[in-house]
């Protein structure tokens, strides 16, 4: 094995460990702790690809963020340790078997996609979204939805604002 | 071995480098501490450490002992994997953002391979910086929450409350080098400010000729200040409300840790603003001939330096001191011959002028520490939504119309 695809396996492994043990964790800090180790993995997966900026924006942006507001949440309302139920009926009969059903999709389409994983052609150092790239991009070519975008979140912040008011 | 080396070049290199800055970052660390306590000390016109060790020198060993032997206890129902977790994450992070500070422009050759002075010259540096830095909340919010007890909490979502809002300024602040530059690497920001105007005025981006980032440099520092959680932002631990903080329910070499983490930060926004506004490793002065003399400007502080304490050391109290502080001040001189030759001369200019600056950035963080108070917590938020961050976002609109201004 060569060291990208040994450093992808490793990257992989811990997104799906992060995945597996924000489930399982029974405490919200923990469940989040494992949702930024998933973001740091995946951000990790983008650098080998070769997109710098987007690896570090997602941890900007991700990992900083929008985590940190999660954690900041859980400690502000000091959220205890959640309860579990037995599991329902319903989720037993049609979610396992539809789960199951999708994975298997998703296990097919990956195995027949076209387009191989060219680890070496990774490992070149092919640079696949350079900043330049993105910003041409964001504020040439897509500049109109873009900025409708950011309109939209501007809205939904006011929104928040009004709705977070006390009412006089 | 050998084979290895041949096979994996990069790595063994970087290895080295890994090692050799951790030891310098660790000594500078331990003695920033001491450093600290002196300037401080000496601005409410007291002595400072004095007795471990001639001037106080031993003292930073000391205290590291004496937190390496301390009890560890961790407070009744802590959540004692986060409790664990949380210093460790707080000092690797801090140390982490040291990889990618360029310290000067010439290679260096280890093992027969040419390496720049600095870990890793990243496309993206900036941005690994800001990414390692939003990071480095988990450190003081997990352990406030991980503790158990409610002042450690108080003070962590104070801090990660205040970390949040002024790393959106922090970020927007430097917006304005980045156009001017028109990259994320910091060994290209450096270079884009060489040159000076009319002579005497270094190109610097503080005095940069489309629009001088005086705006972009005081943004970036005020919020610099409070992301490393320093006095007059130290909201997180402010001992007349809160104990000490998120680090209250910490003891011995934990306790260490995230006082090691702050320091390693201040270092950090030190190296960063030297880059971002100040020049880097370029020379205050011009590159021509006429200021050649300059470059003997190591030599002589160095030389001054070894003998002051050459001269200061033969009239010390104590034994120890008066064989340690000669001692000290002839490596000093001798560094300060060695400097003069041409070879040597010519590498030391940049890392010279660099440590010079930072130097400078430490001193005026105790400075800060020993003279102002600190902010109420409702000022501090004032001063980060409502004066900062609408400065730093016209600093960027600001700079963006001079760019396309001066540049047709």
């Amino acid at each position: 094995m060569t060291g990208p695809v040994i450093v992808f396996f490793a990257l992989a492994a811990l997104a799906l460990g992060g995945a597996v043990s924000l489930i399982l964790r029974r405490h919200p800090i923990h469940s989040a702790l494992s949702l930024i180790v998933v973001m740091v993995a995946l951000a990790g997966l983008y650098l080998l690809l070769g997109a710098e900026f987007v690896a570090a924006v997602q941890v900007i942006v991700y990992g900083g963020a929008i985590m940190v507001l999660f954690v900041f949440v859980i400690m502000l309302l000091n959220a205890g340790i959640e309860e579990r139920t037995n599991l329902s009926r319903m989720a037993g009969l049609v979610g396992l078997p539809l789960g199951f059903f999708l994975t298997m999709q998703l296990v097919y389409w990956v195995a027949h996609s076209e387009s191989q994983m060219n680890a070496a052609g990774i490992a070149a150092g092919g640079s696949a979204a350079s900043t330049r790239d993105l910003a041409v991009l964001l504020f040439r070519d897509f500049v109109f939805p873009f900025e409708l975008t950011s309109f939209l979140i501007l809205i939904a912040i006011i929104a928040a604002l009004v709705l977070a008011q006390k009412e006089s | 071995m050998s084979n290895l080396i041949a096979q994996h070049p990069i790595l063994i290199v970087s290895l080295v480098k890994i090692a050799v800055l951790m030891f310098i970052a660790l000594t500078t660390l331990a003695y920033l501490t001491w450093f600290e306590r002196k300037v401080v000390a000496h601005i409410q016109s007291r002595w400072g450490p004095y007795r471990t060790g001639p001037h106080g020198l031993l003292q930073p060993l000391a205290d590291g002992l004496k937190f390496l032997f301390k009890e560890d206890p961790a407070p009744a129902g802590a959540d004692r994997f986060v409790y664990f977790l949380a210093p460790f994450l707080a000092l690797s992070l801090a140390l982490t953002s040291l990889a990618v500070i360029p310290f000067g422009p010439k290679e260096i050759v280890i093992l027969g391979h040419k390496t720049p002075l600095a870990i890793a010259d990243l496309n993206i540096g900036l941005l690994v910086l800001f990414a390692i830095t939003s990071l480095g909340v988990y450190g003081v919010a997990l352990a406030g929450w991980s503790s158990n007890s409610k002042y450690p909490l108080l003070g962590g979502l104070r801090s990660s409350a205040q970390m949040v809002s002024y790393e959106l300024t922090l970020t927007m602040s430097v917006v304005g080098v980045l156009l001017l530059a028109g990259s994320f690497n910091l060994r290209e920001i450096i270079e884009s400010q060489a040159g000076a105007h009319w002579w005497i005025f270094p190109r610097w981006n503080i005095f940069a000729g489309s629009f001088p980032q005086v705006i972009g440099f005081f943004c970036f520092f005020t919020a610099a200040i409070a992301e490393t959680n320093r006095l007059p932002f130290d909201l997180a631990e402010a001992e007349s409300e809160l104990v000490a903080g998120f680090h209250t329910e910490y003891a011995s070499f934990k306790f260490a840790m995230f006082f090691m983490a702050e320091y390693a930060s201040m270092i950090t926004v030190s190296c960063l603003a030297t880059i971002l506004f100040f020049g880097g490793w370029l020379s205050p002065f011009g590159q021509s001939n006429a200021w050649g003399w300059t470059h003997f400007l190591p030599t002589v502080l160095f030389g001054l330096a070894g003998l002051y304490l050459i001269w200061d050391g033969i009239r010390y109290e104590t034994v120890f001191g008066k064989v340690v502080l000669p001692f000290l001040g002839i490596v000093l001189f001798a560094l300060a011959v060695l400097f003069t030759f041409p070879g040597v001369n010519d590498f030391v200019q940049g890392p010279f002028w660099f440590l010079l600056k930072v130097l400078t950035f430490l001193f005026i963080y105790v400075w800060l520490r020993g003279t102002l108070p600190r902010f109420r917590y409702d000022q501090l938020m004032a001063v980060g939504w409502k004066l900062l961050l609408p400065l730093s976002i016209a600093n960027v609109v600001l700079t963006s119309l001079a760019i396309v201004r001066f540049s047709r």
